[in-house]
């Protein structure tokens, strides 16, 4: 028999090398229209001067010092939605009562638009990073907090009987089956919220102007600096990217097989 | 091994042939007054120490309830389902359920699985993985211990659920349509699996199903129950020689058997199916 070979659209760097050249494409494309004076140089810097202006930001601007100052606000505040949105969760499923009251102001939390309220946070916490991650925790509690109740309410009933069958206590039940049941539920929940953690804390720095990489754009910015600032905008998704493939990494490892 | 556990059972058990499960009179309605709907209607019927019984009938007879209640789920009831002397009103010790519906724990692999009511009670890890491997043996998944549910077909999963129930050495092993979801060839040769487990183990079984084939080539004694309102409509004995396999499905006693009881199913089948008819078209009517 002939070796038979994976067509070349199934194979896994296909889509990446799609993705890569699409993006090169589309820089080409602009640099033509921006060159050809279809398009305003004033408002879209040249493709070619972004990419010039990696090595300006990385070496003249501290970006490196940044990226540290945004990551360790958005793990505090990712951490915080963690640690006190699952008990809170929790908390909900269990008492009836909890969950009567709170379940609707927690959704309303998702939907507000909290930064609006920064200046109340300046005045609350103080300008510095305390700000940054408070509201950052604001954003990213409620996704949590929903998506673990919504995890143990969908713990299918016949694990629960299986439970009952075999005269498991209340603990057992939790930690046996429910818990684990919504941990699938849990960790969507999470990275959600890490999402918004990611959001808010670069959108914050940018409005309050300070910190890190959301004050470098900031900064960037008010100096007319075109090619910087979009290689700073640039930058934070490709940190933000680096972020979520580790975060999938690690939910992988947790949760084999399922 | 083997020998260990099954003298284990054997000790401390009535002898073959003492009903160890009395079902008497027992009535289940759910729901108040004028939407009353009676599920089980004065059922009664033994189980005896090593025997294995079917209780068949059509969908929305009943079945689920029953086995429920026996089960321990539902503490609500009338009449008395009696194990040892002792009321059911909760889950027993001594009956182990398999469920209809696909059961094994997602997060767990096969073996953890299996050994999962071992590690409740606290048994030490080698023991339980020593006892766990005995079962997914017994079931015929050898080799599959580290798998998980989701890498496994239908028929493997129930098989797990199985061994789960027959891992806390249950004196009582109820299962409720566990091969409905299977297609036949399947349910063929699992039946085929059923009757070396319940032979080797002097298991005694109470299997609910709706299957008639399945009901007569696995077991010694059939309950059929009519169409709702749930009650008994007859108690059928299979002599059919032991140790079966899924051969005896071509003899001529099995389609004996097969014909006469289907003549008492076959009036309840079409009630059942005609009331559903008629729902339907009220549903219709009413929008
Ligand atoms: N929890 C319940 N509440 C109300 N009615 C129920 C409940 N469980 C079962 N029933 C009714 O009891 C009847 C028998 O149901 P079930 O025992 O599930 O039948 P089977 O398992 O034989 O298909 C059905 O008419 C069903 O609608
Ligand atoms: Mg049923």
């Amino acid at each position: 028999m002939a070796s038979r070979k994976t067509p070349l659209v199934a194979t896994s760097w296909f889509p990446l090398t799609v993705g890569a050249l699409t993006f090169v494409a589309i820089g080409v494309i602009f640099e033509i229209l921006l060159r050809t004076d279809v398009l305003n140089r004033y408002i879209i810097p040249l493709p070619s001067e972004v990419l010039l202006a990696f090595e300006r930001i990385v070496v003249e601007e501290g970006v490196l010092t940044r990226t540290g100052v945004s990551a360790f606000e958005v793990l505090t505040a990712g951490l915080a939605c963690v640690i006190v949105g699952v008990p809170l969760g929790v908390l909900l499923y269990r008492f009836d009562i909890v969950r009567r009251a709170l379940e609707d102001w927690i959704a309303a939390l998702a939907a507000a638009p909290i930064v609006l309220a920064f200046p109340l946070f300046l005045v609350l916490f103080g300008r510095g990073s305390t700000t940054v991650i408070v509201i950052a925790f604001a954003y990213g509690l409620a996704p949590v907090v929903l998506k673990t109740l919504e995890g143990l309410i969908e713990t299918r009933r016949v694990l629960i009987n299986v439970g009952k069958s075999l005269n498991m206590s209340q603990t057992q039940m939790f930690w046996k089956i429910l818990f684990p049941s919504a941990i699938p539920s849990i960790f969507t929940g999470i990275r959600l919220s890490w999402t918004f953690c990611v959001i808010a804390v670069i959108g914050v720095e940018f409005l309050v102007n300070l910190g890190g990489l959301g004050q470098l754009i900031n900064d960037l910015a008010e100096r007319y600096d075109m090619p910087g600032t979009y290689a700073g905008i640039g930058f934070v998704i490709l940190v933000s990217v680096i972020f979520f493939i580790i975060l999938e990494w690690i939910e992988k490892w947790l949760q084999p097989a399922r | 091994m083997t020998s260990v556990e099954t003298k284990s059972r054997a000790a401390g058990k009535p002898e073959t042939g003492q009903p160890v499960l009395i079902i008497d009179d027992v009535v289940k309605t759910f729901g108040d007054a004028e939407e009353a709907v009676t599920a089980v209607d004065h059922v009664s019927f033994n189980v005896k120490q090593g025997e294995f019984v079917a209780v068949i009938g059509p969908s929305g007879c009943g079945k689920s309830t029953l086995f429920n209640i026996i089960g321990g789920l539902l503490g609500e009831y009338d009449g008395n389902v009696m194990i040892d002397d002792e009321r059911i009103s909760g889950p027993h010790p001594a009956v182990g359920m398999v469920f209809q519906e696909e059961s094994t724990f997602p997060w767990r692999s096969v073996i953890d699985n299996v050994a999962f009511p071992l590690e409740l009670r606290g048994v030490a890890k080698s023991e339980r993985y020593d006892r766990a491997r005995h079962f997914i043996g017994l079931v015929g998944l050898d080799g599959f211990e580290k798998r998980f549910p989701s890498q496994l077909s239908g028929g493997m999963k129930q098989r797990v659920s199985i061994a789960r129930t027959l891992v806390s050495n249950p004196r009582i092993l109820l299962m409720d349509e566990p091969f409905a979801a299977l297609d036949e060839q399947t349910r063929l040769l699992l039946g085929d699996k059923i009757t070396q487990i319940q032979q080797e183990l002097k298991q005694t079984t109470l299997l609910i199903t709706h299957n008639l084939t399945e009901a007569v080539q696995l077991s010694d004694r059939i309950v059929v129950m009519t169409y709702r309102p749930g009650k008994v409509k007859r108690i059928a004995d299979i002599n059919l020689q032991r140790p079966r396999t899924s051969d005896v499905v071509g003899s001529d006693a099995f389609g004996h058997y097969v014909a006469e009881i289907w003549n008492d199913l076959r009036e309840e089948a079409s009630r059942g199916m005609q009331e559903t008819e008629q729902v339907a078209r009220a549903d219709r009517r009413h929008g």
